[in-house]
């Protein structure tokens, strides 16, 4: 933590609640969800890249002890609507299981429901499709080519989105620039990979016409996705927010997984899980992240001052249409990053290919295109002889030039970048870190500085959405808070979804303890069933601390207010004099003339004739939040408020690489990061770190990896390679504090941070490395294989 | 198959099929949840318990293997109904953990190394968890709640007066 705070509760180092049952072992995670006579799903899936499915043969299957049924995609089709994607492409419908057409290795073909996961996993492999291989294409650029086999033929293209936006005088700017430049980047194809996979239990009642659904969740909009898709009532779907979700970063979109398990439960009439594998997580769980290819130009001057970019954004969306294609339009909200460019030109461009469909990954796409800005300003002061810091420093957006609107509409709220980097050298001085890069070069080793600047939008607003399809309405998105006290005095309060590890029962409390003056851990805060539920958008966009903190926030000044006018009416006092204290009200003429708050829970809950006329009995309020700054479409030019809050997270980073072995090793971390006021430090900083741990192996190790033949050859923890403690080094992390002036205590997203910029720090500090041997590289991950060769080849040559 | 599995200080007799996994029938036979499938290939650590005090990946061996061989799951750890004990207390005070999904794995590996080594270093902590996964932390502060539990546990059985 960084200044003293004047909170009690807010920004104190404060334990958080939900961890004493996770050391226990009492999370309660889905596959713990135990209702009886649940049946077990398990998934037949598509050996390959692209086939029609001529026949499935399922006698041998359902013959076999304890299975109850086979189900397939025409059965499924004929009964359900297609998924919701959101963009407007009626001839690329996405479903649970492939119908005729098999569009990627690992695509569900077929569902069997039996008795136990492993007798259900028997079935499967007995069940005998035939299947006619098509022509596939794995590549984003081969599949915008002519000639191209189409993955949905019925679409006419591979192309889901060209959109192109250009904000400012781009032309003009590209035109007076004494020097320009280009470079291409590539974000290979990685994910948020959580150690639980993605399950759900749904059991249906025909009675009470109620489908209950316990899911390892995180997604806006979840119940009426499935009620839309099974064609009966919002109000038919229950899902049960209490749910504590093994990890997900985004990711956890299961719709398809719940539609599936919704019909079998409503044709089969008994409860029905599906637990996905890690087999069924990694190739055809739709859990992919984004796979991007970045051709960058920029306009700068002599000084390295950047004025113009123009920027191509190819999106390997994968078979379907997840959340993919609006990962392209997140980052406008932000295209400049922390700096001061003029004008841009943005083309968004997402390919259908035969590979796992994507969805959502932390950051929303501004993980990739953090790394080719950060890039692009290396190479900047690359080509000038610059040093890159003093590069980046030009072109930050001063501290005294804040709120500042960038040209693609988005207004930031406050930062203080110079000053975060600034805190980030006190002590260990950029010369000192120069001089151990050069004395490991002395050494033999290959060594080098990287750095990158970073913005975490924060907040989570859907105005992207209407920017890559008009089509959409969406201009906020909201989050709720409910109080209630009881006769007693013992407070409530609600959450209204499900969280995967951000604490935001901690959020809660604490943000009511403050407000009310009261000790966080006395509050109870539960997650009644989204039925039970007031409107909340979901933990996505880094939103809960302004969101759910802000709503909470507001609901308990409600408290206070109705507290207030109680007590002022049961003293005999106008409220003016009327002082709230620690949970009570007393007389600030005469303070021994006070209520306590059991007095006043009491007089609520059971005195009306002592409650002010005409003011509701009962202590319950609610604050129903939208997104501040939220409210409007874009314009049809193109511009948008995107989210609120901006974060900033400086990196600076040494990285040796051993010439011989090709493997970069991060020597030093040292993390500059300003999200505002912290609400709980311990989760700030958890935050951040498992976000650089992450970033790390987005940067270094992990790739869902395709052969030629079109197979996923990454699908398992061996191949698929997550850090270990071995590999994410001790961080060093430097807070400032600049509150934003949007939210109720100052308080910025800090879901993401971490995430956002390590993988550009790496990738700067492995081209500083390599830049003494001639060579550069530009595509993620870093691989030690694919860094030894280029080496090798870099050194034969000299 | 019936088998006589000692867990947690109690026998419990169990009916699986030669092929359950030990991780599958701590969770379906006996309801101790805690141990979690990740990968179910044996790389993650998420389903970690102890036999006879060693860290053993339970998705990789059968319960049939486990007849007699005392184990220890995370449920055996508190000392009593909502006790912690000083491991879990220091995940607590550092925030060794986000989603919950990794740690009372975590927490099993951590209480097999402190078992051996009262006084690890931080390379040490560092090696001991490195079969374990952890996708939220970045492992740091679950590296703090080892180190800070060894050091209460040291204070702890030191005579009074000494610091």
């Amino acid at each position: 933590m960084s200044a003293p705070s004047h909170f009690r509760f807010v920004s104190a180092d404060r334990r958080v609640r939900e961890d004493r049952r996770f050391v226990a072992g009492k999370g309660r995670f889905v596959a713990d969800v135990d209702i009886a006579n649940t049946k077990h799903v398990a998934l037949v899936t598509c050996p390959h890249p692209a086939a029609w499915i001529k026949n499935i043969d399922k006698k041998a299957a359902l013959a076999m002890p304890g299975v109850h049924y086979v189900l397939d995609g025409h059965e499924l089709a004929e009964a359900t609507s297609p998924l919701v994607t959101g963009l407007d492409t009626p001839n690329v419908p996405r479903r649970p299981l492939a119908v005729d057409v098999a569009r990627f290795s690992g695509e569900w073909v077929a569902a069997v429901v039996a008795d136990t996961r492993a007798l259900a996993e028997d079935a499967a492999e007995a069940i005998d499709i035939t299947y006619h291989p098509l022509p596939f294409v794995l590549d984003a650029e081969k599949a915008l080519e002519k000639d191209s086999p189409l993955v949905h033929a019925e679409h006419g293209s591979n192309v889901l989105l060209d959109k192109t936006f250009v904000w400012g005088e781009v032309e003009k700017d590209f035109n007076d620039s004494p020097r320009k430049l280009s470079l291409r980047v590539k974000w290979g194809r990685s994910s948020t990979v959580p150690i639980e996979t993605f399950g759900v239990v749904a059991s249906w009642d025909p009675w009470r016409e109620m489908l209950d659904v316990w899911a390892s969740i995180q997604m806006p909009r979840y119940p009426e996705q499935i009620a839309g898709a099974l064609k009966i009532p919002a109000s038919s779907v229950r899902l049960h927010h209490d749910v504590d979700v093994g990890g997900s970063y985004g990711i956890k979109r299961g719709i398809k997984h719940a539609v599936l398990t919704g019909y079998l439960t409503r044709r089969l009439g008994f409860p029905v899980r599906l637990i996905e594998d890690r087999l069924e997580n990694m190739r055809g769980g739709d859990a992919h992240g984004p796979e991007r290819l970045f051709d960058v130009e920029v306009a700068f001057d002599n000084s390295g001052i950047v004025r113009s970019m123009k920027m191509r954004a190819l999106e390997n969306v994968g078979a379907y249409a997840g959340r993919s294609p609006f990962q392209l339009g997140k980052p406008i909200g932000s295209i400049v990053g922390p700096y001061k460019i003029k004008s841009v030109e943005y083309r968004a461009i997402a390919v259908l290919t035969n590979k796992t469909t994507q969805e959502a990954v932390r950051g929303f796409g501004q993980g990739p295109t953090n790394l080719a800005l950060e890039r692009m300003m290396d190479e900047v002061a690359n080509t000038l002889k610059l040093d890159p810091l003093e590069v980046r420093r030009r072109n930050l957006i001063r501290h005294d030039e804040f709120p500042y609107t960038i040209p693609s509409g988005t207004e930031y709220d406050s930062g203080n970048y110079e000053a975060v980097i600034t805190k980030v050298f006190a002590g260990h001085g950029y010369d000192d870190l120069k001089k151990e890069r050069d004395r490991l070069r002395k050494d033999g080793m290959l060594a080098g500085i990287g750095i990158a600047a970073c913005l975490e939008p924060s907040g989570g607003n859907a105005t992207f959405e209407a920017l890559i399809n008009p089509k959409v309405t969406t201009s906020t998105f909201m989050d709720s808070c409910r109080i209630s006290v009881d006769g007693t005095g013992a407070i409530t309060a609600t959450m209204h979804t499900t969280s995967s590890g951000q604490g935001h029962e901690t959020l809660v409390a604490t943000v009511i303890g403050e407000v009310l003056q009261i000790d966080p851990d006395t509050i109870r805060v539960t997650r009644p069933d989204s039925l039970s539920s007031l409107p909340s958008g979901t933990p996505v966009g880094s939103r809960m601390a302004i969101m759910l903190g802000g709503a909470a926030f507001h609901a308990a000044n409600k408290l206070k207010d109705k507290l207030i006018k109680i007590a002022a009416h049961d003293l005999g006092i106008p409220a003016e004099r009327a002082v709230y204290k620690d949970g009570a009200v007393f007389d600030k003429d005469a303070p021994d003339n006070r209520r306590t708050w059991k007095e006043l829970a009491t007089i609520a809950d059971r005195n009306i004739h002592r409650m002010p006329p005409g003011l509701e009995p009962g202590l319950a309020v609610s604050h129903i939040m939208p997104v501040p700054t939220g409210g409007t479409l874009p314009t049809p030019d193109g511009r948008a408020q995107m989210y609120p809050c901006f974060s900033f997270e400086f990196h600076l980073m040494l990285v040796k690489i051993d010439p011989d072995l090709g493997v970069p090793e991060i020597v030093r971390y040292r993390l500059g990061h300003d999200c505002g006021t912290q609400i709980n430090p311990k989760i700030v900083r958890g935050m951040t770190l498992g976000g650089i741990a992450h970033g790390i192996g987005a940067a270094l190790y992990e790739e869902f990896a395709y052969n030629d033949e079109g197979q996923l050859i990454a699908q398992t923890f061996m191949d698929y390679l997550l850090p270990s403690s071995h590999e994410v080094p001790p961080v060093e992390i430097v807070d400032h504090e600049t509150p934003s002036p949007h939210t109720v205590f100052g308080q910025k997203g800090s879901g993401e941070s971490g995430y956002l910029g390590a993988p550009a720090a790496i990738a700067n500090a492995v081209n500083d490395a390599l830049r003494p041997l001639g060579i550069s590289v530009n595509t993620l991950p870093l691989k030690a294989s694919r860094l030894g060769d280029m080496i090798a080849a870099a050194r034969d040559k000299d | 198959m019936r088998i006589e599995l000692t867990v947690n200080g109690e026998k419990r007799a169990v009916d699986v099929e030669p092929r359950t996994t030990l991780l599958d029938c701590l969770r379906d036979n006996l309801g101790l949840t805690g141990a979690h499938a990740g990968c179910e290939h044996g790389v993650c650590g998420a389903c970690t318990v102890l036999l006879d005090g060693t860290a053993v990946r339970s998705c990789l061996m059968f319960a049939v293997q486990a007849d007699g061989i005392p184990i220890t799951t995370i449920e055996g750890l508190a000392p009593g109904p909502g006790e912690l004990s000083p491991l879990q207390d220091a995940f607590c005070e550092t925030h060794g953990m986000q989603c919950g999904y990794c740690t009372p794995a975590m927490i099993l590996t951590a209480h097999a190394l402190l078992a051996d080594n009262p006084e690890p270093t931080r390379e040490q902590i560092v090696e001991a968890i490195s079969g374990n996964l952890c996708r939220c932390t970045g492992y740091a502060q679950i590296v703090e709640a080892i180190s800070l539990a060894a050091e209460r546990m040291r204070g702890a059985n030191r005579p009074a007066g000494q610091s």
